[in-house]
């Protein structure tokens, strides 16, 4: 890594414009910033343009206006490859993500397509699915894995890419709680920017201090996520509900106080 | 590999057929099966001696008889067609209990019937003693295209997943009370059908989406590389290699 990328900000997202090929428009000029090892929650209710933002951040759509950079690196067609490998998406169903016959080629699909080859490769893998505790699953099949360890491995997989940060789309998503407790773990303990799109409001309040609501295209608040979710108006206004009974400001006092 | 991978097809084990690489195996059992195809159909002898041939490497592989004889029952679609043979072909006919019989429909049952057993036994063989993630390795060593090795590969993966999304979808039918009884009910199976194979196309497109984010541009990285010893090779073609001599015995005499 280079010395500049350490003092830049992980993500920088600015007037970010996007139109589907059928003329439905996404997104109306998104802009933020991500620092370095920061963990962000991205809010919004469905088909707030959420999966089309995430989708530009390692170059998939593009084409609209607006630019997005990554570790100071512009996303386009020359520096695609390192962009791909700098913005690790670990998408909603790990049945998409993990897609090769055990996990220890699927988590090695990635760097060796990067061309990282033997010892190397072994040891990438290895630490990958230390991360996740996972290490003793290289073996199996994905599909014999459950529901939580897929997802776990699903994460080891962009891990082993060693990416400047971790986009994770609705990462809770049909775990168990325990599960879900697991995940948090491990996603707290890894040293990367995390960008974290999310329906489940307590689990983004537990693991990322900040968040971004996307409403209607654009950027409608950022900033602390105990402040967002305890603003009842602007939860009201753009669709967001907490679970029955859940108190962001008892929980900011629990942890805090 | 570990534990949980094995295919039904697959019988675990560690014998020196087990051990072998698996494109020095494939080629062995493509061979095998080449020079049986190969052999004129009146040297009823050098069947005899490939069958013997085939024994042998299943008792080295240690597969049991019975485990290789019901795997061979895939056949039986095949042979209902060679059993037809004697009886609509033309030409010289004989009289066996009865029945008229074409000779030449008679050689080509045999034919059929021996050929295609032997080709099955090698197969069924090559399946027992190989796991399917390492065939696929030795299809690629092999040169074959890539994009059919990838395709293989992707349809093992996929393949229990979407078995899976059609016992939901009957799960599901069947909860709302549907029972399929006969013609009028093959409506209701032909939209099922389509749907899934909607889902599995969307979920193709996902599948590529989740690659292409992790830098695939076209063709699989090699991840296992898969090497085969001389000692290896000479010991997977002595099979293909005494057949062939079984072969050219065959024609000679």
């Amino acid at each position: 890594m280079d010395p500049v990328s350490t003092t830049t900000a992980s993500l920088e997202v600015s007037g970010l414009a996007y139109a589907y090929p059928d003329g439905h428009q996404a997104l109306f000029g998104v802009g933020f910033t991500l620092r370095r090892g920061e963990r962000a929650a991205l809010l919004g209710p469905n088909g707030a343009g959420k999966t089309t933002l995430v989708l530009h951040l390692n170059g998939i759509l593009g084409g609209g206006t607006g630019s997005v950079t990554v570790a100071g690196l512009p996303v386009g067609k020359q520096h695609m490859a390192t962009v791909r490998q700098k913005v690790g998406i670990v998408f909603q169903d790990p049945d998409d993500q993990l897609f090769m016959p055990t996990v220890r080629e699927d988590v090695a699909f990635g760097p060796a397509a990067a061309g990282i080859k033997g010892a190397a490769l072994e040891e990438r893998v290895r630490h990958a699915l230390e991360r996740v505790g996972m290490a003793e699953f290289a073996d199996r099949p994905p599909h014999h894995l459950s529901f939580g360890q897929r997802r776990r491995v699903a994460v080891a997989t962009v891990l082993a890419m060693e990416p400047e940060i971790l986009v994770l789309d609705e990462p809770s998503s049909n775990l168990d709680p325990a599960s879900r407790r697991e995940l948090a773990d491990i996603l707290r303990s890894l040293d990367v920017t995390v960008l974290m799109v999310t329906h489940d409001l307590p689990y983004a309040l537990e693991l990322c201090p900040r968040s971004l609501i996307l409403s209607d295209g654009v950027i409608a608040a950022d900033g602390p996520t105990g402040d967002l979710l305890s603003d009842e108006e602007l939860m009201r206004a753009h669709r967001l509900e907490l679970p029955f009974g859940f108190d962001p400001r008892a929980v900011a006092r629990t942890t805090h106080g | 590999m570990g534990a949980g991978h094995a295919h039904r097809l697959y019988r675990h084990g560690t014998s020196p057929v087990h051990a072998l690489p698996p494109h020095a195996k494939l080629a062995a059992a493509f061979l095998f099966v080449l020079v049986v195809v190969a052999t004129p159909r009146e040297a009823m002898w050098a069947f005899a001696v490939y069958a013997v041939l085939l024994a042998a490497a299943a008792r080295l592989a240690r597969v049991p008889a019975a485990f290789l004889l019901k795997r061979l029952l895939i056949e039986v679609p095949f042979v209902a067609f060679a059993v037809l043979m004697p009886f609509v072909a033309q030409g010289e006919r004989v009289h066996v209990l009865g029945l008229s019989l074409s000779v030449n429909g008679l050689w080509g049952a045999w034919n059929v019937l021996a050929k295609g057993a032997l080709g099955v036994a090698a197969s069924v063989l090559l399946a027992a003693t190989t796991e399917l993630r390492q065939l696929l390795l030795g299809l690629e060593r092999l040169k074959l295209p890539p994009l059919l090795v990838q395709i293989a590969g992707f349809m093992i993966r996929y393949g229990d997943v979407i078995t899976d999304e059609m016992r939901r979808m009957r799960i599901a039918r069947a909860s709302r009370g549907f029972e399929a009884r006969g013609v009028r009910h093959w409506g209701v199976l032909a939209k099922s059908a389509g749907a899934l194979f909607i889902r599995s196309y969307e979920r193709g497109e996902r599948v590529h989406l989740a690659m292409v984010s992790r830098g695939y541009t076209g063709s699989m990285p090699v991840v296992a590389e898969a090497v085969a010893s001389p000692a290896q090779w000479r010991l997977a073609l002595a099979l293909p290699c005494s057949a062939l001599v079984v072969c050219l015995l065959g024609w000679i005499l």
